[in-house]
């Protein structure tokens, strides 16, 4: 085995390399408590590592690259197709990256079944890597599927005390979603001449009516986990449910996977359902923007108001991809990968403090920043990142889509600017009074501040914050050309229907 | 550039300016950090030296470099150090840009900075949280320099908002006081409701130019290539002006925005001296300098932005009549000097508002770290009313003091009377009777306000409560020194810009010529000189009196005043609740969105509407559905039957008809 055969596999060995940690948990004894801890933190570190060296030998050339084909089901036309661009390369390091990082912060919290917690977070990564890396529909759907089973099982067994009916509720949501899309999946199938590879598949021509249908199965899947206002409401229930490993991975990978399809399958493969729809979309988008910030000022519990903020940041993003130019595409795959860091950051941050006040009621804090300076630091960081201050990445992320959307669609962008107000607003009014102002609660004069382990798991994304912030061209770079191509396939592809579809009348 | 200086560029010595600030802020902000894991803070010697010693080694590389452009009269635009944002055409770099007007501003944020760095030293000296405010100063002073030295609007909005985050961190220094935190968070958002202009300007002039199809390799927003393109950014100048004209009202406390400066008075004084009165406030009026070029070409934004400052000035010098903290009234003089310099910026003449600013930013930081000594002597006491006679107890504040006090007031020859001087003549010259008219009025109000507060603090007899006057000292050296240095320079910092009709040679607008050309000064022709002369003298009349007339009053007169100010009592109640505008605000803006998110939006629009009538809605009818289709299996066979038979008549009716 050496390194040649490595890269030559390296998606199918990262994208099952969770399993080895499924493996090595489910061998240990189950009071061996200490040692499935750090087995799993071990585990987990060879899929980030191969995350990153991905990442590392992504090109950027704007084909998919790392490309493998194995027959699976012949008689179906099933391949085990895989392969990478530069909108999934970022998000499968992302995955890597955080699920380490999770691990570390689950360390005290979790205290039950913990065998299962572990595995059901490598079967997650699995399948999430899984998502990303398909290239074929059926493949990729198997995946979709997959990875919902563990997160339902994470919300419902270690969540909150009304964690049934969120994870039940997240469950119908994302099924009622992915069933029309299986359907949409299938006419797909024989339209396209008995195929699931969705390279060949994007050069389909279809008649509008038959797009606008299709892309609708597609797009509720994806808005459904996006989440696009208005089928954002599973969302808060769930991140409030959820433990804080789940939230993280829920808001930093899970919601991505939504904003992944519309770039994957359901703007390419139906680009003048797109351009009929693109005014729908874009209004939602601007809704969302506006109403999960006014809806998150409102907010007294810290993870609702993270929650909410989340409908507002995604809005963002689908903004961004909707505008269909460079820079908002960009934009909106940059801050994919800025919400994952920094609600991420955010969605740990509130777990550590539920965790030593076993509250996340913003009345039941006040001053706490006198007694948790490093908390606090931290905290306000992570903060001005949510809140796109230049310098950290969500700036970078936000200013380039509002800069691309004000290019084709100015008023969209003037009314989604007007919700970096409101985030201020939220976001600094939630901070004011948490950690500001007198630490008058006797339960609050204990706090103790967070630990070395804390601090360790929070700073790789501390650092990302300012790198992106100041250096986004590390990602930028090797995304361009994935970008240029996508838009010119949505135009492209539209011109050659119309075409086609002139040229049969 | 390849001028090497001790082996070291002409670049890096730019970029060490704003690098050493940053320097200072990061190892003061580790060792606090560090501190803190032990519940300590950080050894005061390092941070004093760290905090202290990079501003003024900034300071000494920017008097160094403006000596080189002086000597050279090149500009020093720097090799990007890296490319910040870049897709497609639209291109960051990541560079300074180093010319007669930035070298200016830089001079001033160093150099007034350093000296309040250092009198920061005795003002915090017993401050339990004295690492971390040092560590948020120099932040703010890095911030500041990127400000004014980017060369494109991207990095200077990089400046913009992390000056902003600065004010807030500095005003909710201590936080432990919700009120000053309030403070804080006010800033920051009415702040960024100026920025959502300053972002879509970006976005207008970007758009602009790339629809134009122009070449911005070099970087999209670079100053030099909007100016380059100016003629095709004709169309959408007035928007864009306009838009920008909204940050420059939040960062620069103008109507409507001014109402976060009063309020950021909850911030250690010598943070309102260098944040609040001498540079980030007048940011704005840098960035309408630094853009002149896009303001020339929309003469209806030059006159909204000289009609906002002026009725800004005058408004805000009318609340400074009956405000009784000392530090308020500082803040809406400064409010309403923000105005002249917006009044001389928007009649078109540039330099004249950067010459305020630069005398503003002596005088005004002089006032404030005076009252920042009286303040410190009195043990917090703020209220001037329960000051008075402290002219012996506190000798060199009371100097200090009385010459910024003559400065701002316009006392000839000191620095305020030529540069607002220069306002106003530039303003009756250009045609703008009226608003030098509002300009030459508000220089009346602003004598008199600011004689009451030097009369009843500095004056008169003691009316400071017995139990606190015994232990009033002066302030020590490295409060006073500061002090004294801003105190000559309210005096002589004039004398850079002295009119040719007072024999001067106007170096300051001679030295701005090659960035703001047409935008400093009339020319100067010997028949306008009369005009000059008559106008300078009516204004130094006019405010000289008005000025004695306040001192006199409020030192001898006091049971006049009084009996007066009771009298009128329903105008004196409006000035000193500063005409309701934050009970309106609330009232018609915040008010109805809390409602909305909290009533209709949430509780209404999300829990009942989405969530309760469509999701859990539709789970209910499908419930119901099955429950009603459950009915159907009865376990009996002959329903079942029954079912069938009507299955198949109904197939048979189908297909026959």
């Amino acid at each position: 085995m050496n390194i040649h055969w490595i890269t030559q596999n390296i998606l199918t060995l990262t994208t099952f390399s969770p399993l080895i940690g499924v493996a090595v948990v489910f061998i240990l004894p189950r009071s061996q408590e200490k040692a499935i801890r750090i087995v799993s933190l071990l585990a987990s570190l060879l899929p980030m590592a191969l995350s990153l060296w991905l990442y590392q030998l992504f090109q950027g050339t704007g084909h998919f690259e790392w490309t493998q084909t194995i027959p699976w089901i012949e008689d179906f036309h099933i391949f085990y197709r895989v392969g990478v661009d530069g909108f999934s390369v970022p998000l499968i390091a992302l995955t890597g990256l955080l699920t380490p990082i999770v691990f570390l912060s689950s360390w005290t919290s979790i205290q039950k079944s913990l065998k299962e917690y572990f595995i059901f977070f490598f079967l997650l990564e699995m399948g999430v890597f899984g998502v990303f890396v398909a290239l074929d529909i059926f493949l990729f759907y198997v995946f979709w599927e997959v990875m919902l089973i563990p997160m339902y099982f994470i919300i419902g067994l270690w969540g909150g005390p009304r964690r049934l009916y969120a994870s039940i509720k997240f469950v119908l949501f994302t099924m009622v979603g992915s069933l029309l899309m299986l359907a949409a999946i299938l006419y797909l199938y024989y339209a396209g001449g008995q195929t699931f590879n969705i390279q060949e598949l994007y050069g389909l021509a279809l008649p509008l009516e038959v797009q606008k249908l299709l892309f609708l199965a597609f797009a509720l899947a994806f808005a459904i986990k996006v989440p696009l206002f208005p089928f954002h409401t599973w969302l808060p229930d769930a991140h409030v449910e959820a433990p804080t490993g789940g939230s993280v991975i829920l808001a930093a990978i899970l919601l991505k996977m939504g904003t992944y399809g519309f770039l994957r399958y359901a703007m390419p493969l139906f680009p003048n359902a797109v351009q009929a729809f693109l005014p729908h979309i874009l209004t939602l988008s601007v809704i969302g923007i506006l109403y999960g910030a006014l809806v998150s000022m409102v907010q007294a519990d810290i993870k609702k108001l993270v929650a909410f903020s989340s409908v507002s940041h995604l809005g963002f993003v689908m903004l961004g991809l909707f505008a269909l130019t460079p820079q908002s595409v960009q934009g909106a795959n940059l801050q994919i990968i800025n919400h994952g860091i920094s609600t991420g950051a955010l969605f740990l941050l509130v777990g550590m403090i539920y965790e030593r006040r076993h509250t996340r009621m913003i009345a039941d804090f006040g001053g706490i920043a006198s007694v948790q300076p490093w908390f606090a630091t931290l905290f306000l960081i992570v903060t001005l990142s949510s809140i796109g201050l230049p310098g950290t990445n969500g700036f970078v992320g936000e200013f380039l889509i509002l800069l691309g959307t004000f290019r084709t669609h100015p008023s969209y962008a003037v009314l989604a600017t007007s919700g970096v107000i409101f985030a201020a607003i939220y976001m600094l009014w939630m901070v004011k009074r948490v950690f500001f102002g007198p630490l008058d609660k006797e339960d609050n004069k204990k706090l103790t501040d967070i630990n070395w382990r804390e601090i360790g798991l929070l700073l790789p994304l501390i650092v990302l914050i300012f790198l992106i912030g100041f250096y986004p061209r590390f990602i930028l770079h090797k995304t361009e050309t994935t970008v240029l191509k996508f838009i010119d396939q949505v135009h492209h592809t539209q011109e050659k229907v119309v075409q086609n579809y002139g040229a049969a009348h | 550039m390849d001028t090497l200086v001790l082996g070291i560029s002409l670049e890096t010595l730019a970029w060490l300016i704003p690098g050493l600030p940053l320097l200072g802020a990061l190892c003061n902000g580790c060792a606090t950090l560090m501190a803190r894991r032990s519940g300590q803070v950080a050894p005061k010697p390092l941070i004093t030296f760290l905090g202290v010693g990079t501003p003024f080694l900034s300071f000494m590389v920017t008097t160094f470099l403006f000596f080189i452009i002086r000597s050279t009269h090149h500009s020093i635009d720097t090799a990007p150090l890296f490319t910040w944002m870049a897709v497609d055409d639209f291109i960051v770099p990541f560079s300074l840009y180093v010319d007669q007007l930035s070298i200016v501003m830089t001079l001033v944020v160093t150099g007034v900075g350093s000296l309040i760095h250092l009198y920061s030293v005795g003002y915090m000296a017993h401050d339990k949280a004295y690492d971390r405010y040092f560590t948020y100063l120099n932040l703010f002073l890095f911030s500041m320099l990127i400000l004014v030295l980017g060369n494109n609007l991207p990095m200077m909005f990089i400046g913009w908002e992390g000056v902003g985050l600065c004010s807030y961190l500095l005003i909710g220094f201590w936080f432990q006081d919700p009120e000053k935190a309030y403070a804080g968070k006010k800033a920051f958002v009415v702040n960024r409701i100026g920025d959502f202009g300053f972002l879509l300007a970006m976005f207008l002039l970007y758009t602009t130019l790339t629809q134009q199809g122009v070449d911005m390799r070099g970087g999209s927003l670079n100053f030099a290539t909007l100016e380059a393109q100016r003629q095709l950014l004709a169309p959408v100048a007035t928007t864009a002006c306009l838009l920008l004209f909204v940050g420059a009202c939040g960062k620069s406390a103008q109507i409507p925005l001014y109402i976060w400066l009063p309020d950021a008075m909850a911030g250690p004084t010598p943070v309102s001296a260098l944040i609040h009165a001498a540079t980030m406030v007048t940011a704005g009026v840098y960035m309408i300098a630094r853009l002149n070029f896009l303001y020339l070409l929309s003469p209806d934004a030059m006159s909204v932005v000289a009609t906002v400052g002026a009725v800004t000035a005058f408004f805000a010098a009318t609340i400074g009549l009956a405000q009784n903290d000392i530090k308020k009234i500082l803040a809406y003089s400064t409010i309403s000097q923000l105005g002249y310099m917006f009044l001389g910026v928007g009649v078109g003449a540039f330099s004249a508002g950067i010459f305020h600013l630069v005398t503003h930013a002596f005088f005004k930081a002089c006032l404030f770290l005076g009252a920042g000594s009286v303040i410190h002597g009195l043990h917090e006491e703020q209220d001037i009313w329960k000051m008075g006679g402290l002219r012996h107890k506190m000798p060199v504040t009371f100097l200090t003091f009385l010459l910024a006090v003559a400065a701002i007031v316009g006392i000839i020859p000191f620095a305020g009377f030529f540069s607002k001087d220069e306002i106003l003549f530039q303003t009756f010259m250009r045609g703008h009777r009226v608003l030098w008219a509002i300009g030459f009025a508000t220089a009346g109000i602003t004598a008199f306000y600011m004689c009451r507060l030097f009369a009843l603090t500095f004056l008169g007899k003691s009316r400071i409560d017995p139990h606190k006057e015994a232990p009033i000292h002066e302030s020590p050296l490295s409060m006073t020194l500061p002090l004294m240095i801003l105190g000559l320079l309210s005096l002589i910092g004039g004398w850079i810009g002295i009119p040719e009709v007072f024999k001067g040679h106007n170096y300051f607008h001679h030295w701005l010529q090659p960035v703001l050309g047409a935008g400093t000064l009339i020319n100067e022709s010997a028949h306008m000189h009369g005009t000059e002369l008559i106008l300078a003298v009516a204004s130094f009349l006019w405010v000289f009196h008005v000025g004695l007339i306040a001192l006199i009053l409020y030192s001898q007169k006091l049971d006049w005043i009084k009996r007066c100010v009771k009298k009128m009592d329903w105008v004196y109640n409006i000035l000193r609740d500063k005409y309701y505008v934050d009970e309106i605000y609330d009232f018609i803006l915040i008010r109805p969105i809390h409602w909305l998110s909290q009533q209709i939006l949430w509780r209404f629009g999300d829990e009942q509407i989405i969530d309760g009538l469509m999701v859990n809605g539709s789970a209910k009818t499908i419930n119901l559905a099955g429950r009603l289709l459950s009915l159907m299996q009865t376990g009996w066979t002959q329903h079942y039957a029954l079912f069938l038979a009507a299955g198949a008549l109904g197939l048979v009716a189908y297909f026959v008809l």
